[in-house]
């Protein structure tokens, strides 16, 4: 396999997660942090007698990955969400850490999905499946605005409406 | 509200319509099942004397759901407009589910008993998606009549890939049939191990339960004696052969079990037929027409005795799953020849099958090996956290050690199994060492891309590129290509889909 000079390459999606994404990111990850001192503060009280040190330890070293988690990764994902849609395909990248780009022609999709989570209710947000039918690659697209993403189901709809097949 | 304006005009059969009313009877009774258990829990507590609150508490379960029940009436509404099928549900969670109508593979009308005695039924609107979680949409609750309107309302299309059977006579062509040599192979595929994890399983219960004393039965008693009479590496070595030779008798039983009278024919109106079994013969039907691929499997040990088998790449039949297991084999173990040959002959082309590969090149080739080395790494450091500091032997770190060589010939296997390929109409991959896999899928079954590239991949500039597809395992990855190979391996393989996105 030879490397030839012009190498092509993906460029991203075109279109951002909305701005409120970040709260809804750091949202939806404050709620784990939380969740996950629960059992902290249950050993605080249940371990009344001993030293209190070893809490201390645990309960800084949970201040700092939930510091670092909540200050990085949704500035991080806000940088690499990104979606597209056009005639003949939906395109997205996702992630932080390790990242996924997937592709589905409009030929071949089974389903368009808008969801509002609680916490994206709260955030005036709504995310967009579009499910293929393949259970591998549905392509979810994250922290839209309502509006945005009503009008990409309904463009979706009507787009997939217009090409015929089982998409299978 | 989730709506979406599908159709500007909307006339009155585009309305949203709920479920009929009766369902308000129905639902609340649905939701109370589903609350039996903590129901018959506080009506238990009650009855040990936990005090008059337990009443209260059923009480408040049983109306939460009925509550619920009656929410699920005003939550859920549907509509059918020319293109699509839309079903909005959920109070907290608001979602509208879209099907396009031309989409709908199949309408199911059921009604249990509950739903006969209000004159109900409930409507399944399948999409032919396999993934049975969120499969396409279900109706619960419309009343009998109006769940026939909506039955002919959305067949009235005709449904895409269902014509009527031409009536000629079928003949058949025997593609495969199992021979009394191939049982040679059923050592090697090691479905032994499972029989003795069962029997190891029925003995402790034995002993545990049934306070049956193993030392007592005589044979056992002798051979525990004997055994304790040798030198610890002689005692081993006995173990370890008395252990392989049950395996490998249990497992060549297991293959006549499975396997015997093996056939596989492809009858003229368009199907693949596999029969098999011995005491339970078990009959598969493939259509053609549902056909994506095959996927030749080498096991390890079935690899060094040069065997492997050949399993079916079809929608609707997903691998390894419950009840499906093994629908998909179209070859059982057999030599490898034989089980290319039937490959090609399946899909009608044999040059996927032995095509050669095109490698992944050195940088997969290192990851494969820091993978091993990571793993191996972690694992060997809690042993020694354990020896250090729980005074584990020392002997269990040398075994953890020994470890590292053990990986890197894995690794080494497993880069030499890393390779792709495309031939006229079909795309190939290999990967794996345990189980080496070879899949062949047509191309133009390939529903989507999938390019992951974790935090090492995109140091490494490498991709795993995923073909999903409506059939089999779902997706068919390429382990670890070069970023520019998978670009161009997914261009060739859909045209005309990545264009649009790629950098200038």
């Amino acid at each position: 396999m030879t490397m030839t000079a012009d190498v092509v390459r993906l460029r991203p999606p075109l279109h951002r997660a909305s701005p409120r994404a970040l709260w809804y990111w750091a949202a939806r990850a404050a709620v784990l942090w939380v969740v996950l001192l629960a059992p902290q503060a249950a050993w605080w009280f249940i371990d009344g007698d001993g030293s209190r040190l070893p809490h201390l330890v645990v309960g800084a070293v949970w201040l700092v990955l939930a510091a670092a988690h909540l200050l990085v990764m949704p500035q991080w994902r806000y940088r690499v969400h990104r979606w597209e849609a056009t005639d003949t395909a939906v395109y997205t990248q996702t992630g932080w850490l390790s990242q996924e780009r997937r592709i589905a022609p409009i030929s071949r999709v089974q389903t368009v999905d808008s969801e509002r989570g609680p916490i994206e209710q709260l955030f005036k947000l709504a995310n967009v499946t579009v499910t293929t039918a393949s259970a591998a690659g549905p392509l979810k697209i994250e922290g839209l605005a309502a509006k945005v993403a009503d009008q990409l189901v309904a463009d979706l709809t009507a787009r997939v409406g217009q090409s015929t097949g089982d998409a299978t | 509200m989730t709506t979406a304006p599908l159709v500007a005009d909307a006339d009155v059969e585009e309305r949203w319509r709920r479920l009929s009313p009766r369902m308000l009877a129905v639902h609340p009774v649905m939701e109370l099942r589903r609350l039996i258990f903590p129901l018959v829990a506080v009506v238990v507590g009650l009855r040990s004397g936990a005090g008059g609150e337990g009443g209260w508490w059923a009480l408040g379960i049983g109306g939460i759901g009925i509550v619920i029940g009656f929410l699920r009436y005003f939550t859920t509404s549907f509509r059918i407009t020319p293109d699509s099928v839309q079903v909005r549900r959920g109070l907290l969670r608001r979602r509208t589910l879209t099907v396009p109508r031309d989409r709908i593979r199949t309408v199911d009308v059921t009604s249990h008993v509950l739903h006969r005695i209000f004159g109900l039924a409930r409507v399944t609107v399948g999409t032919g998606k396999t993934d049975k979680k969120n499969d396409g949409v279900k109706l619960d609750g419309l009343s009998a009549a109006a769940a026939e309107n909506l039955h002919r309302e959305l067949l009235h299309r005709p449904m895409p890939g269902v014509e009527s059977a031409p009536s000629q006579p079928v003949s058949e062509t025997l593609l495969a049939a199992l021979r009394p040599a191939w049982i040679r192979y059923g050592p090697f595929t090691l479905s032994g191990l499972v029989t003795i994890g069962v029997l190891v399983g029925i003995g402790s219960r034995l002993v545990n339960e049934g306070h049956v004393d193993l030392t007592k039965i005589g044979f056992v008693h002798d051979s525990i004696d004997y055994l304790r009479n040798q030198p610890l590496p002689v005692a081993i070595l006995l173990v370890t052969a008395a252990v392989a030779g049950f395996t490998a008798i249990a497992s060549t039983a297991g293959y006549v079990l499975a396997f015997w009278n093996f056939r596989l024919s492809r009858h003229s109106s368009g199907t693949l037929h596999v029969r098999r079994g011995l005491l339970t013969t078990r009959n598969t039907t493939i259509e053609e027409r549902r056909l994506r691929g095959v996927e030749l499997s080498e096991p390890l040990l079935l690899r060094a005795v040069r065997g492997a088998r050949v399993l079916a790449i079809a929608t609707g039949l997903r691998v390894g799953r419950g009840a499906e297991r093994g629908g998909s084999i179209l070859l059982p173990p057999g030599p490898r020849a034989v089980a290319v040959d039937v490959a090609g002959t399946v899909i009608g082309d044999a040059d996927p099958l032995t095509v050669p590969l095109t490698r992944h090149g050195p940088r997969a080739r290192l990851r494969r090996f820091t993978r091993a080395g990571t793993g191996s790494t972690i694992l060997i450091l809690i042993v020694l956290a354990f020896v250090l500091l729980a005074g584990a032997p020392w002997w269990a770190f040398w075994t953890a050690v020994s470890l590292l060589p053990l990986g890197a010939l894995l690794a080494l296997d497993r880069a030499g199994s890393l390779g792709h390929a495309l031939t006229a109409g079909w795309l190939v991959s290999r990967h794996g060492s345990l189980v080496r896999r070879r899949y062949v899928l047509r191309t133009d079954a390939v529903i989507g891309w999938n390019l992951t590239m974790s935090v090492f991949q995109r140091r490494a500039g490498l991709t795993t590129l995923v073909a999903t597809t409506a059939g089999g395992r779902q997706g068919y990855p390429i382990l670890d290509v070069p970023d520019a190979e998978a670009i161009r391996v997914a261009r060739t393989a859909t045209p005309n889909l990545l264009e649009q996105f790629l950098a200038d």
